[in-house]
């Protein structure tokens, strides 16, 4: 584990060090802090449409932040033969994978943590509420989407020649799964076979991303998800991220380091 | 002296993704032994060889066929890199981390203690003289720093083998004659030295033994003097004999 944990370490603090983080983290609060000093038609509801912005801009940041900075790990490894003197070294490509997925995963918790205190002290100036377990229902639901989203990118970044052909692909793919996953199942009703058997497959095989956006629970102050859901849910994209970890184990085993 | 690095038979192929350019040979059959405290350069023109060998000894690739031990074990298992340190040929080193976190990182996949971190990395930034840069990030060094600092990175473990890929290549003379400096006193503290160059100089003032090949098979191995006095030359020119160089006559 002590390898895992030292492969992380570096990837945190890679990511607090670039500027992408900070752009990202700054733009997010300039356009909410605009939103939220305008009154737009003395509409009394106005803190649910700031809400549903801000939280919109937190899910296109923490996916541009999981995407961009894992595409980007293991070929800048390779790129800058840093990978060379790592793998000369007692460290397995396997602990080097889930150090790489460690690291941007609680890399992307930590920035999604400062996002929705942000988020949180936003919405108590206007609703004068803290509706902490709601926060962190909607918060550990996000996180564990973007491990799937991570895992996902580190598998890409292994198979795809360039970080910015991985980010794109990834990009389409999530934003496909997200707009168009949850409706694949009636699609396939009507279709003819063998492309409605196609089209259901795809269905149960891509991972449901939509199921971690608890982002009405928060616009909308709905009751807490039973627990048992949620953790179901943890289960469902652990059981995605295994996989992913797994098929980028078995790729970057076969890869020549240089 | 205990052999320390050996091969035996080791050959390399690679297929090409081209259909018809098919199987190429980088090893074929090299036979090495480096004992325990010799420096042992390792020559050959571009192509030779010489880093795929390193890569076989560091487990980068498989070998073909043949065999290739460190210390006694299988190359193929982690446990043979616990006691080396390796300094690959013109590596940019992670821009946001300071020299001594640079040295901490490895230094923790080594499992070394904090105590043993906090009095080993200054004592190892000195040495390479980089103590007065080790809280400015690596992207501020320039080549010879960033080198000195991989050199730093590869004896973080204070190593038993060091396996050095061209370590004095792209350095001006000042960064050239410092890595060597540093080399020389690793070969005085008795630590086994097995590294690439084309500098035949250099090669010539620090090594006990020196092995050339060429095309993937050995051609020549023994001690720098004998060498040198079986072409009766200085090593540059035996070299060129032994890899067949004939100079263009010009009319």
């Amino acid at each position: 584990m002590k390898n895992i944990f030292a492969v992380a370490g570096v990837v945190i603090k890679e990511l607090y060090r670039r500027k992408d983080f900070y752009v990202l983290f700054i733009v997010t609060i300039l356009i909410c802090l605009v939103m939220a000093s305008v009154n737009i038609f003395n509409d009394s509801k106005i803190a649910r449409y700031l809400k549903e912005i801000c939280l919109l801009l937190v899910w296109i940041s923490s996916l541009v932040i999981a995407v961009t900075t894992t595409a980007r790990q293991i070929p800048a490894e390779r790129e800058n033969r840093t990978l060379l003197p790592l793998l000369a070294k007692p460290i397995t490509r396997m602990q080097l994978v889930f150090g790489k997925f460690l690291g941007c995963w609680v890399a992307c918790g930590l920035t999604l943590l400062c996002f929705y205190i942000f988020f949180g002290a936003l919405s108590a100036t206007r609703e004068h509420q803290w509706p902490v377990l709601n926060y962190f229902q909607a918060g550990v639901m996000q996180w564990f989407m973007l491990g799937i989203v991570v895992a996902m990118s580190l598998l890409g970044s292994l198979v795809f020649a360039a970080p910015s052909s991985n980010s794109t692909i990834c990009f389409i793919v999530i934003g496909g799964i997200l707009f168009v996953g949850r409706h694949l199942d009636q699609v396939a009703t009507s279709m003819h076979e063998p492309l409605r058997a196609v089209v259901n497959a795809l269905y149960y095989i891509v991972p449901h991303l939509e199921f971690y956006d608890l982002r009405d629970l928060i616009i909308h102050n709905w009751p807490l998800i039973e627990w048992k859901y949620i953790l179901l849910a943890l289960l469902y994209a652990t059981a995605y991220i295994a996989t992913f970890l797994l098929g980028a184990c078995l790729v970057f085993r076969r890869k020549p380091v240089n | 002296m205990s052999v320390i690095l050996k091969t035996h038979k080791l050959r390399v192929e690679f297929r090409s993704r081209e259909m018809r350019q098919g199987v190429k040979v980088a090893l074929n059959g090299l036979d090495l032994e480096v004992r325990a405290g010799e420096v042992f350069g390792f020559l050959g023109p571009n192509g030779a060889g010489k880093t795929t060998t390193m890569n076989v000894l560091l487990g980068f690739v498989p070998p073909t066929s043949g065999e290739a031990s460190l210390f006694g074990i299988d190359v193929r298992q982690p446990i043979a890199r616990q006691r080396i340190g390796y300094l690959p040929e013109l590596t940019y080193y992670y821009k946001f981390l300071t020299a001594e976190e640079l040295l901490r990182f490895y230094g923790k996949i080594f499992g070394l203690t904090r105590a043993e971190m906090d009095q080993r990395i200054p004592r190892l930034l000195k040495l390479v003289e980089l103590e007065h840069a080790s809280k400015r990030p690596i992207r501020s060094y320039s080549k010879g720093m960033q080198q000195r600092a991989g050199l730093a990175q590869a004896l973080i473990n204070n190593p038993d083998l060091l396996i050095l890929d061209e370590p004095t290549s792209g350095l001006d003379p000042l960064g050239r004659m410092k890595v060597r400096e540093i080399i020389q006193r690793l070969k005085n503290e008795g630590k086994t030295v097995f590294f690439s160059s084309h500098e035949l100089g250099e090669v010539e003032a620090i090594c006990d033994r020196v092995a050339i090949i060429h095309q993937g098979e050995l051609k020549v191995v023994g001690r720098v003097d004998e060498i040198k006095k079986a072409h009766h030359s200085n090593l540059e020119q035996a070299f060129l004999e032994v890899i067949g160089y004939q100079p263009q006559t010009t009319p």
